[in-house]
């Protein structure tokens, strides 16, 4: 039972944190918004065509959402590292709770905010004349969770043997920029290069773009040129995505539970 | 039964022995320092003590409880202050309160009744709904402190409690440090690297290097030293030490500050050692100034160590530290 209050406890923690931090909330919406806003636009006029019509700003939209979700995912997880040295988590280290309980109630904090992050984008869906339906909206929800979930397990696998932030800073440019570039949110995976194929099949965010891409735009786009857009179908990377967080959980949970 | 039991406690950190063999015991309702300087150790022995850090041998019990094998019991019963604030500073005073009430798992009503009554002892009550970031250090590590005995703690640890504050404040930190142990009867358990903060304790382990050098009241640390302490600037001091040996029998060290002499009766010895620096056999060494004071812990510290305690240059962890507040600044 205690158990269940620590994991909540976090939970709300960062909760009541994300929502009553205004000022980060649209500022973290500004990327996201930059690169569908700019690069849409921008590159809208040559992509168009060879996408067998599909209007470019449509087809990045999908991209974006999982931008937001990822980046705010990963980053609450690695609030850990500061948090350990100078803050908060300290507190929370030391207070005679277990530290799995520490643990998942980052992972459900995080998953939570990143979560919100997503909805706060993808309400702009008309404005790349994309309308949702609530049943898709449901699923979409759902499947933010998932990723997000995935997207805090791997930030905390990462932040928990992690001791500065120069260590933080490379991370960002060698694991999560890639990992976001490499998962068709800014273009089909078709007709690639074998060895970006490949690491786009190892990469998690690809099969949350993929699903988040046939769910958005199921209503707008023909089914067979949908098809040609995506990789696999939901099932797959909905089961994909869940081992992949499995995956992460486990030996994040573990590795935050074993530190000193 | 003790509160605090540490026995050859020791930590290394790769071929770095941070902490080597130390053992003390703190009673119940004891104020207890460990006094040193930067790098010394003191931080990981809190840490040990606090079950953050497992020691590489040795063992303590805090409250009654091994901090190795029972690390849970021991975190029920102690409250701590870091040298770094450990405060969401996005919340407010009462919101951070109560995240440390759901951790500790105390119940609602004793909450709130025992928030409100430690919020009132810091002198924090008006403030209690307002964001921490808008609070001054002062009131942040008052918080602090009232949230340390929030869930009753049989010993409070104090991390450097007043590091990076004015003197005034820490004069009010310490008001109300002294009114806790009136009227909770807490064991404090302190570090410091301030010789008159120090002076707070009912006993002193000074610590450098890893080992406790000393241990005892201030009063009788102090009286290791006999007598009076001379202070004597000259423009040659290693001479004037030489000197003052072979003249007068007395032990003179060279300090950053000058020449320091431990003598009986001191104030007489004072127109005895200018007539000999100046006008003995030899060059005549000019005198400065000569000052004559009673014998404080960093005079205890130098005949010790050899050295005074002074802020010794940054550590890593010391750098890491100031980046973080320029960093946690910026992102205002």
């Amino acid at each position: 039972m205690s158990w269940l209050k620590a994991v909540y406890t976090i939970w709300y923690r960062d909760v009541l944190r994300f929502l009553r931090d205004r000022a980060r909330i649209v500022s973290s919406l500004g990327q996201p918004l930059f690169f569908l806003v700019i690069f849409g636009n921008g590159l809208a006029p040559a992509m168009t065509a060879g996408m067998g019509n599909v209007d470019f700003r449509s087809f990045l939209f999908p991209g974006i959402v999982s931008m937001a979700v990822l980046f705010t995912a990963v980053f609450s997880a690695v609030s850990i590292v500061w948090d350990r040295e100078f803050g908060f988590l300290k507190e929370v280290l030391v207070a005679p709770v277990p530290r799995s309980a520490v643990a998942l109630g980052k992972v459900a904090g995080g998953s939570t905010t990143a979560m919100f992050q997503g909805i706060l984008l993808l309400v702009l869906a008309p404005l790349v004349r994309v309308h949702l339906t609530p049943s898709q909206w449901i699923t979409l929800v759902a499947m933010m969770l998932l990723l997000a979930a995935t997207m805090t397990s791997f930030g905390i696998l990462i932040a928990a043997r992690m001791r500065s932030m120069e260590g933080f800073h490379m991370m960002m440019n060698f694991l999560l920029m890639p990992m976001f570039f490499l998962s068709g949110a800014f273009f089909p995976l078709r007709d690639v290069p074998l060895w970006m194929a490949w690491l786009a099949k190892v990469d998690p965010v690809t099969y949350g773009v993929d699903a988040f891409r046939q769910v958005i735009l199921q209503r707008t786009v023909p089914e067979f040129v949908l098809r040609l857009l995506t990789l696999h179908p939901l099932e797959v990377n909905l089961a994909l995505l869940v081992a992949y967080w499995l995956l992460f959980l486990f030996p994040a949970v573990w590795m935050f539970a074993r530190q000193e | 039964m003790q509160a605090i039991e540490a026995e050859r406690l020791t930590r290394r950190f790769g071929d770095f022995t941070a902490v080597e063999e130390v053992s003390f015991a703190v009673a119940e309702g004891e104020i207890f320092a460990f006094l040193g300087p930067n790098g010394a150790g003191k931080t990981t022995t809190i840490n040990m003590l606090c079950t953050l850090l497992r020691p590489t041998s040795g063992t303590a019990r805090v409250g009654g409880h091994d901090v190795r094998r029972e690390p849970h019991a021991v975190r029920r019963r102690i409250g701590l202050v870091f040298q770094d604030p450990s405060l969401d500073d996005r919340l407010t005073a009462w919101q951070n309160l109560w995240f440390h009430a759901m951790l500790y798992d105390l119940p609602r009503m004793e909450f709130q009744q025992r928030a409100r009554y430690l919020l009132d002892l810091v002198e924090l009550t008006e403030h209690a709904h307002r964001e921490v970031r808008t609070f001054s250090g002062g009131m942040k590590r008052r918080l602090e402190i009232a949230r340390g005995l929030l869930h009753r703690p049989k010993v409070l640890f104090l991390d450097e409690p007043t590091l990076g504050l004015d003197p005034q404040t820490r004069r009010h930190i310490w008001e109300h440090i002294f009114s806790l142990r009136e009227k909770e009867g807490s064991t404090i358990f302190f570090t410091t690297h301030y010789m008159d903060e120090a002076e707070n304790a009912d006993r002193i382990a000074i610590i450098d290097h890893g080992r406790i050098v000393a241990l005892d009241t201030p009063e009788n640390l102090k009286a290791t030293i006999g007598g009076d302490v001379l202070l004597i600037r000259t423009s040659d001091d290693p001479l004037s030490a030489r000197r003052l040996r072979e003249g007068l029998g007395l032990e003179a060290r060279t300090t950053q500050e000058g020449l320091l002499v431990e003598a009986q009766n001191a104030d007489q010895l004072i127109p005895v050692v200018l007539n000999l620096l100046q006008n003995g056999q030899g060059d005549p060494v000019s005198v400065y100034s000569v000052n004559l004071r009673r014998p404080s812990l960093d005079d205890v510290f130098i005949k010790l160590t050899g050295r005074a305690l002074r802020d010794e240059e940054a550590s890593p962890l010391d750098r890491m530290r100031l980046s973080g507040r320029l960093w946690s600044r910026s992102r205002r």
